[in-house]
């Protein structure tokens, strides 16, 4: 009886592990240990450097895959790069142009390691680290496979001060957007409290929360920005319980970044709080309160690296997404009626960030 | 600070708490259950995903909130049967087989969300329930009785498992299964069939207290949304010594501070966020550390009972 208790634990455990790995590791097309049979990598790696072209000269499919902290489809952070993914591939004529692998979930950054090893070494063209905090494993990957692009951000190091030649970073100013929402917000706050539900204290979500301040402060002086951080990036609960204390406290506007603001959306929705969004469109989430959405929009990034890598250049630029050159968009919701001084208001300040005279940090 | 002290900020904290101690109500008191038969649960976690998702779903497809309690109780149920199955009757290491419960759940529930919803989407829950004159009480009224009607019972919950455990002959049966399942089963207790029902009732009200968060707080659900609830009620019935009220007195100590953090961060006091954050947690670790007295703990507890072998 004892043999067969531990055998059937281990099933079970086996089961827990399959289920577990079942969604983190769903890709589409191709899954690592699939194509490293198909692709021989160690001759990839004699071959000299301009030969990095020859897989899109041989009509064979340009390979990109991604690792990713949270879901394609958190309305958020990852969700923005996928979708510009999609979109690339679909303007470049789908799958048999371009091939999309996608781990997703790997909040761990151990597991993300190992991913983008195993990525690295089925031969795609483009490996994504869609996170800051998979820059180490990144820049050692970069160093072992010299012929394989890689990308991560947000981030502006492209590693050119290491030696590295095959890294490409890219940022977005969440500031900019983050400043427009600031200036839509104190025009909709009648009590003049704004709350904010903020991730944890860095990367863009910290510079989009300093930019939404400035644009509250630069409009309405007199307002004030009360600011709770949860944390973590993905606790839908606190999120919402976040925005429950704000508006207890007073908030009439709301705002928030990372896929954890879902759930602060739902109550801005039950009590009818007007809601600022970034990085992905939530307009679908509470469709009458959500005003205006700061969009990443990263596809001229990937078309740039997906150029840049046939033209046989593998890294070196480091990409801003910014209002001026469309990377960033702000956009309305036609189910909030803005009021059209707001608007006005916002379109000066788009046009202040465009040229340089608004300085959204402070 | 100087506004920290106001009337708005204290009703808010205590209207903050009361929320927030839901659904960790239902999972401890629940593991309460379970630990007091002698069987420590740590796939609670996994339950209340799968509870949680279960009664989203429900609610999604039929627009019943009242169905979608029900699908979250039987599918807690369904999972705390099998951690019965693997830890009672195959008499797999509890701690290991509750982890490994807490994956299932947690990947399952992940797996079905992509599969049937795709994205992050709202649906109406249980509405809030206004009682009658409690609610008309100055001030304190619309704090404490303007909740859904699953707040109210998670509150409730805890004197009727206090009655059933210490006043019921199923109530000394599960307390003597769980300190002296030798004995017990010499006086004609059945002891595994009284462990299989104290865990599935343990996963039942775990998969509510999942659905307290989907279909009542936050009306969505999200992949891995309860983070870390599940983990934390474990620990709050040995804060609470195996006994109802003692839980209760944790889940109500964790949560007011949990929204005393928050109200600081609105208010403005100078405190770094990540130490706000933190709180709760260390506040838990450094009660448990202190509450050293293990009167309560049932002595059979984590112990798989195997008849005629003390």
């Amino acid at each position: 009886m004892t043999r067969f208790s531990r055998f059937f634990l281990g099933v079970i455990s086996a089961a827990a592990l399959a289920a577990c790995g079942a969604p983190a590791a769903s890709a589409p097309t191709s899954a690592p240990a699939a194509t490293s049979a198909v692709t021989a990598a160690p001759a990839e790696t004699t071959a000299p450097a301009a030969e990095a072209t020859a897989p899109a000269a041989s009509g064979e499919p340009f390979k990109v895959a991604i690792v990713m902290p949270s879901s394609t489809t958190d309305l958020a952070w990852s969700q923005s790069m996928y979708d510009a993914l999609v979109a690339v591939q679909q303007e470049m004529g789908g799958e048999s142009a371009m091939q999309i692998s996608v781990s997703e979930n790997m909040f761990n950054v151990t597991d993300a390691a190992a991913a983008l090893r195993d990525y690295a070494s089925a031969g795609n063209d483009l490996v994504i680290a869609h996170g800051t905090q998979y820059g180490t494993s990144l820049f050692d990957l970069a160093k072992e496979f010299p012929e394989t692009s890689f990308a991560w951000g947000t981030a502006t190091d492209t590693g050119a001060d290491k030696g590295l030649a095959n890294i490409f970073a890219y940022n977005a100013k969440a500031e900019e957007g983050g400043y427009v929402n600031g200036v839509l917000a104190a025009s909709l706050s009648k009590a003049g409290k704004i709350g904010v539900i903020g991730p944890v204290e860095a990367g863009d979500a910290k510079t989009y929360i300093d930019g939404f301040e400035k644009g509250v402060k630069d409009t309405k002086p007199d307002a004030t920005v009360a600011k709770i951080y949860t944390g973590g990036f993905g606790d839908t609960a606190k999120a919402a319980e976040a925005a429950t204390t704000q508006i207890a406290a007073g908030a009439d506007v709301l705002t928030g970044s990372a896929q954890q603001v879902v759930g602060a959306i739902g109550v801005a929705k039950d009590k009818g709080i007007p809601w600022f969004g970034t990085q992905s469109d939530q307009s679908s989430l509470a469709p009458s309160l959500v005003v205006a959405t700061q969009v990443y929009d990263w596809k001229a990034v990937v078309k740039d690296m997906i150029a840049k890598i046939h033209a046989g250049t593998l890294g070196g630029t480091a990409y801003n997404l910014e209002l001026k050159d469309g990377g960033l968009k702000i956009v309305y919701n036609s189910g909030f009626t803005l009021p059209a001084e707001a608007k006005a208001a916002a379109d000066k300040a788009i046009a202040g960030l465009t040229d340089g005279s608004i300085k959204p940090l402070p | 600070m100087a506004d920290f002290f106001t009337w708005t900020t204290l009703l808010g904290i205590l209207h903050s708490t009361v929320r927030l101690a839901t659904p960790y109500l239902y999972a401890a008191v629940g593991e309460t259950f379970a630990q007091r038969s002698g069987v420590v649960n740590l796939g609670v976690e996994g339950m209340m995903l799968m509870g949680a998702f279960a009664g989203f779903y429900v609610v999604f497809t039929t627009g019943s909130p009242l169905a979608g309690v029900l699908a979250a109780a039987l599918v807690g149920a369904l999972m705390g049967a099998l951690m019965a199955l693997v830890s009672v009757t195959f008499r797999a290491e509890q701690g290991i087989s509750g982890i490994g419960l807490h994956l299932v759940g947690l990947g399952l529930s992940s797996m079905l969300f992509k599969l049937l919803l795709g994205t992050v989407q709202g649906v109406d829950g249980l509405p809030e329930l206004r009682l009658p004159l409690l609610a008309d009480i100055p001030a304190i009224g619309p704090v404490l009785f303007q909740h859904s009607i699953l707040v109210y019972m998670a509150f409730l919950l805890v004197p009727i498992a206090a009655w059933v455990l210490d006043r019921t002959t199923w109530g000394l049966n599960i307390r003597a299964v769980g300190d002296n399942p030798q004995a017990a089963d010499a006086a004609g207790v059945p002891v595994l069939l009284i462990r299989y029902a104290t865990v599935t009732l343990g996963g039942a009200l775990a998969g509510v207290g999942g659905a307290s968060l989907s279909i009542s707080a936050l009306n969505i659900f999200q992949e891995n949304m309860t983070g870390g609830i599940g983990f934390i009620a474990v620990a709050l019935v040995y804060f609470g010594g195996w006994r109802p009220y003692g839980v209760l007195l944790g889940v109500l100590l964790f949560s007011l501070v949990n929204s005393i953090q928050l109200w600081m961060q609105v208010s403005g006091v100078g405190i770094a966020s990540d130490l706000a954050v933190m709180m709760p947690y260390v506040l838990t670790i450094v009660a448990l550390a202190f509450s050293t007295r293990r009167l309560g703990q049932p002595s059979a507890l984590t112990k798989p009972f195997t008849r005629g072998s003390a």
